[in-house]
């Protein structure tokens, strides 16, 4: 198990990121400015009460939304300088979603739901087949490919979530509040099953929660305020 | 990826199944009478252009009529303008004079009322009709009005059931005939009149016992095939404007029908007639897609989740808008495959039923599943265009 390093240069790079919503009196700074770098293989918490700006960094990061003013690297691309279909793009080969709510397609089994991502990749059938089972397999699903989200429990959901975010290999994975639904024991199997990713894998994982004893997972964590960061706290 | 939308729109629909059913209705309905119509126009003016040549080819009736201006009275023909006009003409092949009456016939006890036809020579050849039992006139009989007849399908039923009439006696009006010959069955005119409901007596006869006079009623004229019909119609006119004594301000007092025209113009009839019914299927078809596109707009609001979910794992905006699309013209194509095939088997059994060719017209079906298709890319834009302008974090808020 090597330490992640946070040595060469961070895959993620937020330099005076300002996100503002609406003009005139209407007028909501949402970000104020803010600077973030992840490296490669960390696994880092936004806390923040309500309306402090992390869903907001969490959907930049994402490429979801666009800065008002600022700079965005991820690797060697600057976020900020793509179209639509270049974020699109970046959400498709390099990032990964988990959220609160699990997002799975209501009437689509397990199996399919984590082909999805596959599918507009345009891997073929039978290896986005073969690919989607296994990635079952390792969140502990294998003999639920076939039902549907309606027949799985919400950790099951939330599991089927995580696989569909890991079967296409991204570099980063976003957790918005992956645990917000789900009771204390199926918490901490999700946050077990995360940071076993982060730490095999080297998957870095950006997590938004409000939980403390959930942030703890993470190695380092930003706390936010008023659309600003507080303060940084690096576990050890 | 078109394959994969394909296939997620096909389940996609079916799990709405009634209501995919009930947004392509209008498709089904507008596609239907498209290809119904067509099927069955084509049906109907190969319909009368079959009954048309049924009277012979290129044929030509003249009649008399009042000419143009006071005092003029009807001039009716002799049978010397029938002779004349086969001996001037060139092109004309048959020229019989033609005098007809409604008459009783009646033979035991059973009595008919029917069209007593006067012939004169060539009636039979000019109509290109046949005689299935019995024999034509004689030329002697044509010269002497001797008393025989020849009678259409009709008539014989009427009278004889299923007897053989050849060398029985019918009673036409005052006089008793011999039944020589039995016509071949012609069926309907293309105006509806029953060709087979007839008897025939020579023209002799009938100006001796029935007219009483030596005038005929009209000319039928058989012109040869491949002939300039324009040149022998004015050279026809000719002929009798010089027979009736007519000086060269005066106007024709006699009409002059071919076959050739009777059969335009019907079928100009049947072709507008379709073109309407089409206009009206047309305005159906457009419903039809307003329909589709109301139930994709509806289906979009439904699926903003859905969307706002494959926006964030890599759909593009084009991905979007390509599985509504690829929707929409399934949707669309479907109901025109239905109408398609429901327009056939109705229009088969139609024309079964009013005794028309069952002839499709495959360029028009090809013609009207595309359309449908486009009705799908047309109606279906809209609603997808919303689709994949939806911002992916709204979307994904959305319940």
């Amino acid at each position: 198990m090597t330490e992640p390093g946070r040595q060469g240069t961070p895959l993620i790079q937020l330099r005076g990121v300002e996100r503002v919503y609406g003009q005139g009196d209407a007028r909501v700074v949402a970000l104020g400015g803010i600077d973030l770098d992840v490296w490669p293989g960390e696994f880092v918490a936004l806390m923040g009460p309500s309306g402090s700006g992390k869903s907001t960094t969490m959907n930049i990061l994402g490429c979801l939304d666009t800065p008002t003013r600022g700079s965005y690297r991820l690797g060697d691309l600057e976020v900020t300088e793509l179209d639509g279909d270049g974020r699109a793009l970046l959400r498709r080969y390099t990032l990964g979603f988990v959220f609160q709510g699990f997002h799975l397609l209501p009437r689509v089994t397990a199996q399919e739901n984590v082909e999805l991502p596959l599918v507009y990749q345009g891997v073929p059938t039978h290896e986005r087949r073969l690919r989607a089972r296994e990635s079952l397999a390792q969140v502990g699903l294998s003999g639920r490919e076939h039902h549907v989200p309606s027949e799985l429990s919400g950790g099951q959901q939330q599991r089927v979530a995580i696989a569909r975010a890991i079967v296409s290999q991204p570099k980063v994975l976003l957790a918005d509040e992956p645990t917000g639904n789900l009771d204390s024991a199926r918490s901490h199997e999700i946050m077990a099953l995360l940071t076993r990713f982060n730490r095999e894998r080297h998957l870095t994982i950006v997590m938004v929660t409000h939980e403390p004893d959930i942030a703890a997972y993470a190695r380092r964590v930003v706390h936010f305020r008023d659309g600003h960061i507080e303060r940084i706290e690096e576990s050890s | 990826m078109l394959g994969n939308a394909l296939r997620e729109a096909i389940r996609s629909l079916g799990r709405n199944a009634l209501r995919s059913f009930l947004t392509v209705l209008g498709i089904v309905i507008g596609v239907g009478a498209v290809i119904a119509m067509v099927t069955l126009g084509r049906g109907a003016t190969q319909a009368v252009s079959d009954q048309i040549s049924s009277l012979g080819s290129n044929i030509v009736f003249l009649r008399p009529a009042r000419g143009f201006g006071p005092g003029q009275s009807i001039i009716p023909f002799k049978v010397e303008d029938a002779q004349a006009l086969a001996r001037e003409v060139p092109g004309v092949v048959w020229s019989t004079p033609v005098s007809l009456r409604t008459l009783t016939v009646v033979a035991g006890n059973q009595s008919w009322s029917t069209t007593v036809v006067g012939a004169g020579e060539g009636y039979l050849e000019a109509r290109r009709w046949e005689i299935v039992r019995g024999r034509g006139f004689l030329p002697s009989e044509l010269r002497a009005g001797v008393a025989v007849c020849i009678i259409g399908q009709t008539v014989a039923r009427e009278l004889f059931g299923a007897d053989d009439p050849i060398g029985q006696r019918m009673r036409v009006d005052k006089f008793s005939c011999e039944i020589i010959g039995l016509l071949d069955a012609k069926g309907q005119s293309a105006m509806g009149n029953d060709q087979d409901d007839i008897a025939l007596i020579p023209l002799r006869t009938f100006q001796r016992r029935i007219s009483g006079s030596t005038d005929v009623d009209s000319i039928q004229l058989s012109l040869a095939d491949g002939v300039d019909n324009e040149r022998v119609l004015q050279d026809i006119r000719l002929v009798l404007r010089e027979r009736r004594h007519l000086s060269a301000n005066m106007e024709d007092n006699f009409r002059l029908v071919d076959s050739k025209e009777i059969e335009r113009t019907l079928t100009s009839t049947t072709r507008m007639l379709t073109t309407l019914l089409g206009a009206v299927a047309g305005i159906s078809l457009l419903v039809g897609g307003i329909g589709i596109m109301n139930i994709m707009l509806v289906s979009v609001t439904e699926r903003t989740r859905e969307i706002g979910i494959r926006l964030a794992i890599g759909a593009r905006a084009a991905d979007v808008m390509l599985q509504f699309l690829v929707e929409a013209v399934v949707l669309s194509f479907l109901g025109g495959t239905i109408g398609i095939i429901l327009a056939l088997t109705f229009s088969f059994v139609a024309a079964q039923k009013l005794a028309f060719p069952f002839s499709p017209d495959y360029g028009i079906v090809v013609i009207a599943a595309l359309f449908s298709g486009a009705i799908g890319i047309v109606f279906g834009f809209f609603p997808a265009r919303r689709a994949a302008r939806l911002d992916p974090i709204e979307a994904l808020r959305h319940e």
